[in-house]
């Protein structure tokens, strides 16, 4: 059998890396990993380095299950998958807290929490499982990319209309507060990250027809 | 007992898992479009709070906490295990979701081939995983109010996904923007359930 090797960033591959940023974004279509995008994204900074964190756990464990597919048992792949992102885990969350430790006590637990991101798991089980390490490689990375793309957007909004600040710095001008304007206090309180995912979805479907549900 | 009543209602209405912290929302938002199997997923997610939180109580104090292994031998008074707790907790949910799903597709197959990638996620169900390091902050007494906890935070889970379902169901008889049906609209129904249940914060018991 003389197989012809596929080129890395075949077309096929490529498609890998970009539909999970718009057609199929982990959380605003597949319905992954929504618990943690609401609780850190209050503000930008942390919503950032949890986004570059999951990039890492997720892409990592999804080359190492990728290529321990042929060797793990189905009935007790669950453990395995999660004894791999648990140590990933860890590792990130020892990483933090030495460069990092301000960002670190902001995330708490949920970098803890990132072991049960069901966006982790989901794909290791839908794709790693049955894929080459390096389209799951790929896979990995867009899937975490999409995620983070979505967890940025709502840190803007919700730090922008809830604090007055991005990254820290005051964004909205003092004259504005002199002449009576308010921070929305609302924006900070968790149910709104709901509502505003709740937005962002009806932006995307908007633009991208094709995603609109039936029912 | 009466305590045990106040625990059990507390951990449903007051510190819903979903509501007042957010917890599990993935299983919540994509097995919610029916009655039927979010009350199936519901029932497992009970069963499975109402299994582990006990469990992880009795390993926390038994043998992960400050001092817990005094029962071998006092030389053990100082050893600290907690650092442990994560990646105990998370295998002892692993091996109970297995468990449930071998039980499930044993039992019943409709169920099973419904709940599809679900039912191996709710080992990542972050309600499961945060039930015990609730239960781990809390400190409770005894085992009983431990799992007076645990059932407690299943049955709030499984009312809230249970009310969505429903109204889920009756809105897809409502006229909602197109891009909004499904997924947009849950979103924003939910947001508004929590901002209901945000007046429960508070009430003490």
């Amino acid at each position: 059998m003389n197989k012809e090797k596929e080129p890395l960033f075949s077309a096929k591959n490529l498609k890998l890396l970009r539909e999970p940023l718009n057609d199929n974004n982990p959380i605003t279509v597949q319905v992954l990993g929504i618990c943690s995008a609401l609780a850190i994204t209050v503000k930008l900074k942390p919503a950032i380095v949890m986004a570059l964190s999951v990039v890492f756990v997720m892409a990592v464990a999804n080359v190492v299950i990728s290529l321990l597919r042929k060797s793990i048992p189905p009935r007790i792949r669950i453990i395995v998958q999660l004894v791999v992102i648990a140590s990933l885990v860890i590792l990130v969350d020892e990483v933090l807290k030495a460069f990092l430790f301000d960002v670190s006590k902001q995330l708490s637990v949920f970098v803890g929490l990132i072991i049960t991101n069901c966006i982790i798991m989901g794909r290791l089980e839908a794709f790693a499982l049955a894929n080459k390490p390096w389209p799951s490689f790929l896979d990995g990375l867009g899937n975490a990319a999409g995620y983070g793309v979505i967890l940025i957007i709502v840190a803007f909004f919700r730090e922008l209309l809830g604090s007055g600040t991005l990254l820290g710095f005051q964004v909205i001008p003092q004259g504005f507060y002199n002449l009576g304007y308010e921070n929305n206090g609302f924006m900070i309180l968790p149910p709104m990250a709901l509502i505003v995912v709740g937005i962002i979805i009806w932006v995307q479907r908007y633009k991208n027809r094709k995603l609109i549900e039936s029912n | 007992m009466e305590n045990l009543v106040n625990i059990f209602v507390k951990s449903v209405f007051i510190d819903n898992m979903i509501f007042a912290y957010f917890l599990g929302m993935c299983s919540y938002l994509a097995v919610s479009k029916t009655v039927k199997t979010s009350t199936g997923l519901g029932i497992a997610v009970i069963f499975v709070l109402g299994f582990t939180v006990p469990i992880d109580y009795l390993i926390h104090n038994y043998l992960l906490k400050e001092g817990a292994l005094t029962w071998l031998s006092p030389r053990f008074a100082d050893v600290d295990l907690s650092f442990l707790s994560f990646i105990i907790f998370i295998a002892v949910i692993a091996s109970m979701v297995q468990l449930v799903e071998m039980i499930i597709e044993k039992f019943s197959p409709t169920l099973y081939n419904s709940l599809g990638i679900f039912l191996p996620l709710i080992a990542v169900n972050c309600a499961i995983l945060g039930g015990s390091l609730f239960m781990q902050e809390r400190d409770y007494n005894n085992i009983a109010e431990a799992t007076a906890f645990g059932l407690g935070s299943g049955v709030g889970w499984f009312l809230a996904i249970v009310g969505i379902a429903a109204i889920r169901e009756k809105i897809r008889y409502s006229n909602v923007p197109a891009p909004l049906k499904g997924l947009g609209i849950t979103f924003i129904i939910t947001g508004l359930m929590g901002i209901a249940f945000m007046g429960f914060m508070g009430i003490k018991l």
